[in-house]
């Protein structure tokens, strides 16, 4: 059974005056993730990937189509307790500390006394925030807020996690400790599904992405697949120790040539001609410094796919 | 489980009420209103104590409307404007329970105002050598039931609408509230089918409050009957419950 199963989910929103048109929010978006995976759902801005995760969560009721969670209807609540949910751009109650704050959401969650206040200072000290302990959620900053959200939809140790934007509003440490704390998070054998616009945040942790356009997902599956697919791969050759004058003599297969004193970087367009390259490097007597194979990065699909989205072309399966 | 989270919700409340200022400043006016009538008991002879009494209830009843008003359309609604409700409702709480913990919440919350109140007002009628009979037990006791209503008002209107309307809709089925049997009496007279209507329509619809107000006879000294302190208490519980019920049902339906 998945962790999260959506079916031809369909999201329309009344504008509430006759006359003017409602906005599709979603349309016709189907995904599943696994146990265990973690999911990175990619999109632009009012993509509608806040929308699908406020339709998982039971805050807001779709078209049609069907989402589930552990094969329940979204909305049903006993699911709910294996879930964690961090809202995107989260608010919280400021007149509470932080403490009082995770005790809180603990003690909705069910969590008896003792285990309570040890999850809470678990959390605090995984988040860092163990110093803001005792002080008011209205003295936080931004960043110190998603901070403590993320600790609130872990504080039951859910074994799903569903994060709006994670990501923003941390400075560089921050998302690397939110990173890390997502893929410890995976080590535990937790399922995490989060949006994100930031690709990077997406290539370095996720096991699978989906790619969401104007409510509907374009692309699916894991990253490597995803970027190789379709995509020549590049190799960039670096040599030393040929004269500038030469270089052009065996740089025939090279699509871009750079040189820079006794250096020179040769790109090629694939693996083929390799070889050749290779052999005509040593025998101008030139040293080999490195050869690095150029992945094709989630970057370019995702700029290739929402421009093809708006060419009307068809979306692609990996 | 489901009493429980109740019950969390409510504590919460509870304790947002207990660190909002505005509760003070409240609070600080009913004090000084009660000792303004214990000035105004020195200057008058005793035949007027029954001012202080009349003053003293009066302002323990407005304090408690105030308090149940203000804080009550903020019950919901500031949840969903603030969006502290996305992460409520991601636990595994019902929202029928949400909105009963937050109406708990505040019934608390004026419950701690009452006890408070009630003490400081007993304590001027003390100094003031006032007559403490138990029919002004009757009228608070009463007068709490009406906080009860005007909270599940309150909380009802803000289900669906902002705080601002939802503050004029409380205050106007309050003001109403109180004018119900005028209605009625304007509705028998009236010869225009219309008025009839819309004046029995409005009997019918909004809580009669009078019925809760003992006021004047408890400044008296005069106690009402047990009979009707319970039945007149039944009516504004019942009312309550209806719009409780009424609010889940709205908010059952929402969308965040
Ligand atoms: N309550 C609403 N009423 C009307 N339209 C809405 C509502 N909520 C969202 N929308 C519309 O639905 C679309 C998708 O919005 P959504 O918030 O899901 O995007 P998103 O992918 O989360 O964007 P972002 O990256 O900016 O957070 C947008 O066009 C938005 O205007
Ligand atoms: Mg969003």
């Amino acid at each position: 059974m998945d962790a999260i199963h959506i079916h031809e989910l369909t999201k329309r929103f009344w504008s509430g005056w006759p006359g003017r048109p409602s906005v599709t929010a979603l349309d016709g978006l189907s995904l599943s993730v696994s146990r265990g995976e973690i999911y990175g759902f990619l999109g632009p801005n009012g993509s509608g990937k806040t929308t699908t995760l406020k339709i998982l969560m039971g805050l807001i009721r779709a078209t049609s189509g069907t989402a589930e969670l552990f094969g329940q209807p979204a909305g049903d609540v006993q699911v709910r307790r294996r879930i964690g949910f961090l809202p995107e751009s989260p608010y919280f109650y400021d007149y509470l500390t932080g403490e009082e704050f995770l005790s809180f959401y603990g003690q909705l969650a069910g969590l008896q006394r003792t285990e309570l206040g040890r999850r809470v200072t678990d959390l605090l000290e995984q988040v860092g925030l163990s110093d803001a302990r005792r002080r008011q959620l209205r003295q936080f900053s931004k960043g110190m807020l998603q901070r403590v959200g993320l600790a609130q939809a872990l504080i039951h140790d859910p074994e799903l996690i569903i994060l709006d934007e994670p990501m923003s509003g941390l400075d560089p440490l921050g998302r690397k400790q939110i990173r890390d704390l997502i893929l410890s998070l995976r080590d535990q054998g937790k399922t995490v599904f989060f949006s994100t616009h930031i690709i990077p945040d997406v290539e370095m942790i996720c096991d699978r992405v989906g790619i969401i356009v104007k409510g509907r997902l374009l692309a699916s599956g894991r990253v490597d697949e995803l970027v190789s697919h379709g995509h020549t791969q590049s190799v960039e050759v670096v040599c030393e120790g040929i004269p500038a004058e030469r270089v052009r003599t065996i740089a025939e297969p090279a699509t871009r040539v750079l040189q820079q004193g006794r250096r020179a970087l040769l790109v090629l367009p694939g693996h083929e001609r390799l070889e050749e390259i290779l052999a005509a490097i040593r025998a101008q007597g030139g040293t080999l410094v490195s050869v690095t194979p150029q992945k094709g990065s989630l970057e370019e699909l995702f700029l290739q796919q929402t421009h093809d989205q708006a060419d009307g072309r068809p979306a692609r399966e990996a | 489980m489901t009493v429980w989270c109740i019950l969390v919700i409510a504590f919460n409340t509870f304790r947002e009420n207990l660190r909002d200022r505005i509760l003070y400043n409240l609070l600080f006016f009913a004090l000084l209103l009660i000792g303004v009538s214990v000035l105004l008991g020195d200057l008058t002879i005793a035949e007027q104590k029954k001012i202080v009494t009349d003053m003293g209830l009066g302002a323990i009843n407005l304090v408690g409307v105030i308090i149940a008003v203000f804080v009550g359309i903020g019950l919901v609604s500031k949840e969903i404007e603030r969006r502290t409700v996305y992460t409520i409702m991601a636990r595994p709480i019902s929202r029928p329970q949400f909105i009963l913990g937050k109406y708990l919440g505040l019934a608390l919350t004026l419950t701690v105002n009452a006890v408070i109140m009630l003490g400081v007002f007993l304590a001027t009628l003390w100094m003031d050598q006032a007559p403490i009979h138990g029919a002004l037990f009757q009228a608070i006791q009463l007068i709490y039931v009406e906080w009860l209503v005007v909270t599940a008002l309150a909380l009802f209107f803000s289900t669906f609408s902002s705080s601002t309307l939802s503050a004029i809709m409380t205050l106007s089925f309050y003001v109403i509230g109180h004018l119900t049997e005028d209605f009625k009496g304007i509705a028998q007279k009236s010869h225009s089918e219309a008025v009839k209507a819309v004046m029995n329509g409005l009997y019918y619809l909004c809580p009669n409050l009078e019925v809760l107000n003992v006021k004047g006879q408890a400044a008296m000294g005069q106690a009402v009957l047990p009979s009707y302190q319970a039945l007149a208490s039944l009516y504004g519980l019942l009312y309550a419950a209806l719009l409780i019920t009424a609010a889940c049902v709205v908010f059952q339906r929402r969308d965040f």
